[in-house]
């Protein structure tokens, strides 16, 4: 099978703050210094270089793009200053926006949109919440209906239901 | 100089997870001196690992309207997660780097009549403590000393990136160290202390399998470096301990964040660390 290389892709990515993309000479302490890739099937390198070569279906549909941590050791240890977490970042980026986005992760985002937070509250935590002499719901957008009135209107205006496929 | 007062962002797990945390770091800042107020209104920060994957335009925009609402307020933001400070303090970085980046973003915020200007400062409860307090100070401040062999976990976004961070190295940092130290415990060396829990970047909440593997391999280290406790500064990674043993065979760690093992050592009430929330057993 050849792959159809997708010359516009590096752009992409350079337009959704993968600048240093083209930086990359390839040299692997990425892959070496990455803790996912000791338990999986990821390689930063070889993502990297798929990014370069414009291999767009094939990196965007792969799970390996989601099996970065962000733990920025790659970042830390890169002898080009390849910024590689905004790399993976703008890839995932360019996955999500064409449709490929995993339940798990499309959970959290609903949560967001729903709650203003990642986790909802629930009665447990408000019990303990009420022992300890704490609000039983935190003074966040959980404690406001204005607040979160403005919150989803920021979830309006980026257009973020649509962009994860709600 | 005035005295800075912070508004305590309290985030996502902290609150709704693990409320001893943000019950001990109120008690903690008020015994060592740091005005905290309550962050009436915000949002999730939001979580650098997912939702900034997921979106950058709504990561951004949302964590700005967060530090528009200190700025409005005046004070800067402290925060106790790592992902939270993250997210804050990457996406104030930006926002200060890019004035066109900060133009757009206030556009956004314009519909809600928020504007960012750029003077929100953010700070973690950690490096407040090590940078402001003073490890003398703590020193002083200690009423229960502790004798616990400790490993501490640092996690990944704290001190990284480095470059825009510049706390401490970040291949072989001691600030942590030297602040469990402070409280009369030991920091036990281990293998590969600098390695991630495992659960950020949508790891835990999709593959959670392989998030377990980091995890496992994280607490083989420290059982092998002779740790007994372990002592974190963020609630995700809290979690990833916390939980994460309740799945894995073999161990059974208690796991607490800096602000408890603070309050502890500072003589607060060992019922006022919110220890029931915990999955593993806390017996100290």
């Amino acid at each position: 099978m050849t792959a159809t290389p997708n010359m516009d892709f590096v752009n992409d990515i350079i337009a959704n703050g993968g600048e240093s993309v083209n930086m990359c000479f390839q040299c692997g302490t990425c892959t070496a210094s990455c803790p996912s890739g000791r338990q999986t099937s990821f390689r930063t390198r070889r993502l990297v270089r798929m990014a370069q070569l414009g291999m767009k279906d094939e990196s965007l549909t792969s799970e390996d793009l989601w099996f970065c941590t962000t733990c920025y050791s790659c970042t830390e240890r890169c002898p080009r200053d390849v910024a590689i977490v905004d790399i993976i970042v703008a890839m995932r980026n360019l996955a999500v926006a064409s449709g490929n986005m995993f339940e798990g992760h499309k959970k959290v985002a609903q949560s967001l949109m729903k709650n203003g937070h990642t986790v909802p509250i629930n009665d447990e935590v408000k019990k303990q919440r009420k022992a300890l002499g704490l609000a039983e719901v935190p003074p966040t957008v959980l404690a406001s209906k204005d607040a979160k009135k403005d919150f989803d209107k920021i979830m309006k205006a980026t257009g973020f239901k649509k962009t994860i496929g709600e | 100089m005035a005295k800075a007062k912070y508004a305590f962002f309290l985030g996502c797990i902290a609150p709704l997870r693990y409320p001893g945390i943000e019950k001990s770091t109120r008690d903690v800042c008020a015994a060592l001196g740091i005005d905290l107020v309550d962050f009436n209104d915000a949002s999730c920060c939001p979580a650098p690992g997912v939702i900034r994957s997921f979106d950058r335009k709504t990561w951004i925009a949302a964590a700005a309207r967060n530090l528009a609402l200190a700025e409005k307020a005046g004070v800067n933001i402290l925060t106790i997660c790592n992902g939270c400070y993250g997210s804050l303090f990457d996406a104030a970085h930006e926002l200060h780097e890019d004035p066109e980046l900060l133009k757009e973003v206030n556009k956004i915020l314009a519909e809600i009549g928020l504007e960012y200007k750029g003077g929100t400062t953010v700070r973690h409860f950690a490096e407040v403590i090590y940078n402001d307090v003073g490890m003398d100070k703590v020193k002083k401040a200690v009423k229960n000393p502790l004798d616990l062999k400790v490993a501490t976990f640092y996690g990944c976004h704290f001190l990284k990136p480095s470059d825009i961070k510049a706390l401490d190295d970040p291949e072989n940092p001691s600030m942590l160290d030297k602040m469990v130290e402070a409280t009369g415990a030991s920091s036990m060396y281990r293998k590969d202390k600098m390695m991630c829990c495992g659960a950020g970047g949508g790891l835990r909440s999709e593959f959670s399998d392989y998030a377990m593997k980091f995890t496992e391999e994280n607490l083989k280290n420290m059982k092998d470096g002779g740790a007994e406790v372990i002592v974190d500064i963020c609630p995700f990674c809290h979690l990833q301990f916390d939980r994460g043993q309740q799945e894995l065979k073999g161990y059974s760690m208690p796991v607490l964040h800096l602000s408890q093992l603070y309050a502890l050592a500072l003589g607060m009430d060992k019922k006022e660390l919110g220890l029931d929330a915990h999955l593993t057993p806390v017996k100290l």
